[in-house]
Order: C-alpha cells, then sequence, then structure tokens
C-alpha cells in the first residue's frame, strides 16, 4: 500500500480511485461486513436524500435540505458512535440521522410540517436539527460537561459548516470546551460553500488550524473519503472519552446539490467545479474499492440498489399518507403544562372558527 | 395592475441602493449572500457586479460581526448599509445594536452619532418556521435612540432608505417578506420619514397596521365596504417614533380602532399604540379597541398553521365588525 505522506495536511484512506493507502497517524481495519456496510448506507442516504428532494418538487415536503455528495463525512463519522454518544447536528446531516436509526420518514415529517422533530433525542442520541447557525456548537459542549459531570465514558459530537465556523458561538464553543475539557468533537463539514460564499471568503486560514490556538488538536479529513472519517472520528471520539478534552476535525468535502430546494446554484458556481468533485464522488470511490478488494460483487451492488429501490417507494407512499396535523396543534408544546395564555388563545381561536361554522349548519 | 411604471417592492429597494451607491461614495452595502448571489431575497442583484466588491460586499457568515464592523464604519464616516436575512438572525447582533449603535451619542455625551442603517426581511408567511419568520420590529421600536421604519409600499420602500441615510442616527428597516413581488408606482423617489400615513377613508371604524398587515387591512376594509362599513386604513410608515396625530386624527372621527399587528400581543406593539388610543382619545371611543395579532405561538411550519397563527383578512374583518357592533 501506498503510504500517505507526514508533512500532508489531509488525512486519506482512499483515493479517489479507490485505492487504500496508509496513513501514519490513523488506520483501519474492519470485518469485510463492515465495508460493504459503509458502502450500503452511503447508497441508500443517497437514495432517500434524492427521493426527498423529488417530493419536495411535487409539493408533498415544504422543503429539503440534500445532503448529496457528503455521504462519506456523514456516514464515517456516524458510523464512528457509540450507542452512548450523543449528536448535536446542524440542518443537513440525513446520514449521521441514519446511523442513529432515525427512520427517514420521521426527517420527512418533520420537513412536511406533520410533526416538529418527531424523534427523542435521548434515546437515539441525535439531537433535532438546528437552524441557526452555529448554536448547536454551544449546546454540545454544555452537554459534555454535563457528561463529564457524570462520569460518564460517553462523548458529544456537534457538526456544523464551514460557513457557521463565522459565527462568534463556534469560536465561543470552541474556547469554553477547552477551558472546561468538555468531551466534544466539533465536526465541520467543509462542503466549500455558504449557500452564494465560497468557503475562502469565510476563513483566511484552515479551519482546523483554529483548534490549537484553543488548545486542543484540529485535523483535516478527506470528507469523501469514508474510511478515513471513520478513523478519525473514532480517534477524536477516543481521546474525548480518554478525558483529553475538544477535538476539531475538518472534513474537507463538497455540496453536490443546491443548498436547500429553494436554492439555484448555478447562479453563483461553475458547472465545472461540481463536476471536479463529481470525480472524488464519496460512493464511487468506495465501490472502486469494493471491487478492487474483492470484498464485494456485482450481486451485492444490485441488492443494495433493489433495497434502495424499495426504500424510496416505502418513503414516497409514507410521506404521501401522513395527515396534517389539527390547526389547534400550533398551541402544543409552547410551555411544558397547560399555560393559562395558551388555552386562552385556543379557547379564542376554538370561538373564531365557529363563527365561520355556523352559517353552514 | 397598470405597467406603467410599475415596479416590484424588491425593485424598488434595489434602485433605492442603486441611487444611494451612486450619490454618496460614503455609502456601501454589507451583509450575507449580498453580492454574487443578490442577496437571498434577489433585492441586491446585480449590485456587486454595477459597483465591485468594495461597495457590494459578502462578509463572513457573522451577524455580530457586520453589524459591529458596520457601527465601526459609520463612527469613521462612512454611511453603511447593513443587511441582516431576517429579523431572526439579528438577535445575534442585538448587543451591537441596542447596547452600542442605540447608545453610543448618550454615552458619549454628543460626540459620536452612529449614522448606520440597517435592513432586514421580517414576518412569516413563507413556511420558514420558527426561526426566520418572527416579527420583532416591536421590540426594536421600544429602544430608545433607534429610528425604525417599516415599508409597506412599493413607494416608501423606493424613497425611504435615502432618507434613513441622512438621519445621523441609527434606521433600522423592516422589509416584510411576503412583499416582495409586490407591485407597484415607485413615485417621485424620497418620502418622509415621520409620518404615518393614511391609506383610505372611511368614516366607521379606523384598521391600524404596517408592514406586511397593511394590504391585509386594505384588503379586509374592501370586504367591510361591500357590507357597507366604511373604514380608514392608517399604515403607520414609522414605528419608532409613532406618529400619534395621525392615528388620533382617525380614530377621533370613526370612534372605533382595530390594531393589526403580525408581532405577538402580550407586550407588543399593537399594546403600545392602543394606550395611546386609551391616553388621547379615551372620549372618542364608541367600542373597545380591537386587537388582531400573530397567535402566542412560535411561527408553525406547516402552511395551514402558519396561516392560521397570522392575522388574515377574515380575522381583521371579525374584529372591526365586532368594533362596529358595539
Ligand atoms: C445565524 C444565522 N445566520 C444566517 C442564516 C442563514 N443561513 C442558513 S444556512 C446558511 C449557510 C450555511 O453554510 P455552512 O455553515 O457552510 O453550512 P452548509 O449549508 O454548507 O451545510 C445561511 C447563511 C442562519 N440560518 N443563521
Ligand atoms: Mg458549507
Amino acid at each position: 500500500m501506498r503510504r500517505q505522506d507526514e508533512a500532508e495536511d489531509l488525512v486519506q484512506l482512499l483515493t479517489p480511485e479507490g485505492e487504500r493507502v496508509v496513513h501514519p497517524g490513523y488506520d483501519l481495519d474492519l470485518p469485510k461486513s463492515q465495508y460493504r456496510g459503509l458502502y450500503r448506507d452511503m447508497t441508500l442516504v443517497r437514495r432517500l436524500d434524492r427521493e426527498a428532494f423529488a417530493l419536495q418538487r411535487l409539493g408533498e415536503l415544504g422543503m429539503w435540505i440534500p445532503c448529496l455528495g457528503q455521504e462519506a463525512a456523514q456516514i464515517g463519522s456516524g458510523r464512528a458512535l457509540e450507542p452512548d454518544d450523543h449528536v448535536f447536528p446542524s440542518y443537513r446531516e440525513h446520514g449521521v440521522a441514519w446511523c442513529r436509526g432515525i427512520p427517514p420518514l420521521t426527517l420527512m415529517g418533520m420537513l412536511r410540517g406533520t410533526t416538529n422533530g418527531g424523534w427523542d433525542p435521548r434515546h437515539t442520541g441525535f439531537h433535532l436539527y438546528t437552524i441557526v447557525l452555529g448554536v448547536q456548537t454551544l449546546h454540545a459542549v454544555g452537554y459534555a460537561m454535563g457528561m463529564r459531570r457524570d462520569g460518564d465514558s460517553s462523548a458529544v459530537v456537534a457538526y456544523f459548516g464551514d460557513g457557521a465556523a463565522s459565527e462568534g458561538d463556534v469560536s465561543e464553543a470552541f474556547n469554553f470546551a477547552a477551558v472546561y475539557n468538555a468531551p466534544v468533537v466539533f465536526f465541520c463539514q467543509n462542503n466549500q460553500w455558504a449557500i452564494s460564499q465560497p468557503v475562502d471568503r469565510q476563513s483566511r486560514a484552515p479551519i482546523h488550524h483554529r483548534a490549537r490556538g484553543y488548545g486542543f488538536p484540529g485535523v483535516r479529513v478527506d470528507g469523501n473519503d469514508v474510511l478515513a472519517c471513520l478513523a478519525v472520528t473514532r480517534a477524536a471520539l477516543e481521546h474525548a472519552r480518554r478525558g483529553d478534552g475538544p477535538f476539531l476535525i475538518e472534513a474537507h468535502t463538497y455540496r453536490m446539490g443546491p443548498h436547500t430546494t429553494s436554492d439555484d446554484p448555478g447562479r453563483y458556481r461553475p458547472a465545472e467545479e461540481v463536476e471536479e468533485w463529481q470525480r472524488k464522488d464519496p460512493i464511487a470511490r468506495m465501490r472502486a474499492f469494493l471491487l478492487r478488494e474483492e470484498l464485494a460483487d456485482d450481486a451485492f451492488f444490485r441488492e443494495v440498489d433493489e433495497e434502495g429501490d424499495r426504500l424510496a417507494l416505502e418513503l414516497r407512499e409514507g410521506v404521501i399518507s401522513m395527515p396534517d396535523p389539527p390547526v389547534d396543534a400550533m398551541f402544543d408544546h409552547v410551555y411544558t403544562g397547560r399555560h393559562t395564555l395558551l388555552e386562552e388563545e385556543r379557547a379564542w381561536y376554538a370561538a373564531y372558527l365557529d363563527r365561520f361554522e355556523e352559517p353552514r349548519a | 395592475m397598470s405597467a406603467a411604471n410599475t415596479i416590484t417592492y424588491r425593485e424598488a429597494m434595489r434602485e433605492a441602493i442603486r441611487e444611494a451607491l451612486r450619490r454618496d461614495d460614503r455609502v456601501f452595502l454589507m451583509g450575507e449572500d449580498v453580492g454574487a448571489y443578490g442577496g437571498c431575497f434577489a433585492v441586491s442583484l446585480g449590485l456587486l457586479e454595477e459597483f465591485g466588491p468594495e461597495r457590494v460586499r459578502d462578509t463572513p457568515l457573522s451577524e455580530a460581526a457586520f453589524v459591529g464592523a458596520g457601527i465601526g464604519a459609520a463612527l469613521g464616516g462612512m454611511r453603511p448599509i447593513v443587511e441582516i436575512m431576517t429579523v431572526n438572525f439579528s438577535l445575534l447582533a442585538l448587543d451591537q445594536i441596542l447596547n452600542n449603535a442605540a447608545t453610543l451619542l448618550h454615552m458619549s455625551g454628543g460626540q459620536l452619532n452612529v449614522p448606520l442603517v440597517i435592513r432586514m426581511t421580517t414576518g412569516a408567511g413563507r413556511q420558514l418556521a420558527a426561526q426566520h419568520s418572527h416579527s420583532l420590529e416591536g421590540w426594536y421600536a421600544h429602544i430608545p435612540g433607534l429610528r425604525i421604519l417599516a415599508p409597506a409600499t412599493v413607494e416608501d420602500a423606493r424613497g425611504m432608505l435615502w432618507p434613513a441615510l441622512e438621519d445621523p442616527d441609527p434606521v433600522l428597516i423592516f422589509e416584510h417578506g411576503s412583499l416582495y413581488g409586490v407591485s407597484g408606482q415607485p413615485g417621485p423617489g424620497q418620502v418622509d420619514i415621520t409620518s404615518a400615513a393614511l391609506r383610505r377613508s372611511g368614516k366607521d371604524v379606523t384598521l391600524i397596521a404596517y408592514g406586511g398587515t397593511t394590504g391585509k387591512a386594505l384588503a379586509a376594509a374592501d370586504v367591510l365596504s361591500a357590507e357597507g362599513t366604511e373604514a380608514d386604513v392608517v399604515d403607520l410608515r414609522v414605528l419608532r417614533p409613532l406618529d400619534d396625530a395621525t392615528i388620533m386624527e382617525s380614530v377621533g372621527r370613526t370612534h372605533r380602532a382595530v390594531i393589526v399587528d403580525e408581532g405577538w400581543r402580550s407586550g407588543g406593539l399593537s399594546a403600545e399604540i392602543g394606550i395611546r388610543i386609551a391616553e388621547q382619545a379615551f372620549y372618542q371611543l364608541d367600542a373597545p379597541i380591537q386587537r388582531v395579532c400573530t397567535a402566542e405561538v412560535p411561527i408553525p411550519y406547516a402552511r395551514h398553521l402558519e396561516e392560521a397563527a397570522l392575522p388574515q383578512v377574515p380575522s381583521i374583518v371579525a374584529a372591526a365588525r365586532e368594533a362596529v357592533a358595539s
């Protein structure tokens, strides 16, 4: 196996052609079935992402935030987690949600407006999506501090983007985590874009370099290499669990799709750039590796594709048949218990609706 | 709508920024995605190409940074226009706005004024959920040191920016997200930023609205007119300082007031207007003041829940009927 140069600033275990390389700092040796499992995860996540996108276009979802292209970063890091670890995602981490066992239909129900959230963060170890940029990094630190106080040997992973990294909250989270030695892994998916802003407009220095200034390690990993993402995240989680404090991972990846279903990236980025990243596709790379190492055959790939088709069909049918919540659901969950103001509003609203009912009855 | 000279609210805003950039080289625009993308609501489309990256600046994603830097630039003699994507994200810069922009003049004994203009989108109705959709302009209208504008028409979108830039003190402009596509006449290009406007005259009830609810109030007035109730529609335009005279003049004629506010009722702008009417026109009132506000909940994401949570034409009509009936 080719060895990666120690000085190189990017941890890689698989080349874009699917060739296995050795890295001096990070290694991975998995049972055969797990290599196939990573491929399956990525492929199914891409399939569900594509299906959700199509459902939004059909008007069945209010919006969708595609994770196309970022499957390796999300599956690699997501599969490094132990059941008791806790994740604070941003809003694009459908792949991590998949690894935490969140049914994709539940994710879609949220973006359809059927539920708010819909999964139990405590049970799944996967917090709800966060929309205001960067805030979750602070929540992750506080959560991790609590885990340490309780003597848990678990750790927290906070996901955020290259754009969110510019928000003050993220820098403050870095410092807080370092000062309290909190067991938190900051996982930055640098997908090169923050809506229309390329990463070189966000940051002059590589994002992972920031960690050193706060007193903890920062590593850049090839975010389209699922093996490297898995190996580095495992190591980072080990570091946090050992009591060595926070760790920053910058996964170098690419947002292949639009920012959301409301965006048209053709307005701001060249097609050549997208084509260039297409050649580094995380799933094609893993497939090439599996073939090269004879870890999987055509029958396996066909099975996964068929499973994807079944999943897509199931999701489509599931989404379309989701019930709309009743209108007065808007008064739910503003406070934990009953609340006089909300009860007044609920009653007022019911009476208001009745006025429209009367003439018809 | 007649096509002649008609432009959209979005284009009017863009034209206003363009004119300001041409007219005064101290003016520049900065914010998230304002350049290459043309703004997240396409307001600044084409301005980067026209004026270059020094004057139309895409910033890193940091509301505190670009508002704070805007204050610094204003202190240094520039005339920044800072765009914040939505009012919810202005909360990340609240310290800069409230503790700094609004207080520096006072705390410097009159030495340091902050000629900064901050534009932001406000309001709901676009299925963007509880962290993109609130109407917090009423909060900002609480703060001494700020002037708060809420253009509801194409003419105001076109005409408020320049006087805001000429104001030596910080001005916040709230653009309701549902208005960008509305068409109208841009007018002569400059308007006052001190008074409310009577958008429709009637004798039976006064509907007081602003920004995104002005159009709904006007539509409600049409419905009411068809059933024989003629409404005055007051568009507040300026939320701080409030133009009491226009409000009281109208209420003095109609003796009935309905306040429409997309903010929440408790402690909101509608409460402020209501108490001013009670203070200044109590003996003119023939009926209790009515309020139509947003349900006291975070703005829901599901479309039908969001619609139900907001003031709508039927709920404004219902409140006006109640006012007129009593
Ligand atoms: C505080 C705040 N400001 C602005 C926004 C609007 N916004 C949503 S996503 C986004 C870009 C984020 O880019 P990045 O962090 O790189 O994540 P990515 O979308 O690429 O996954 C922006 C500006 C927001 N949600 N929150
Ligand atoms: Mg990004």
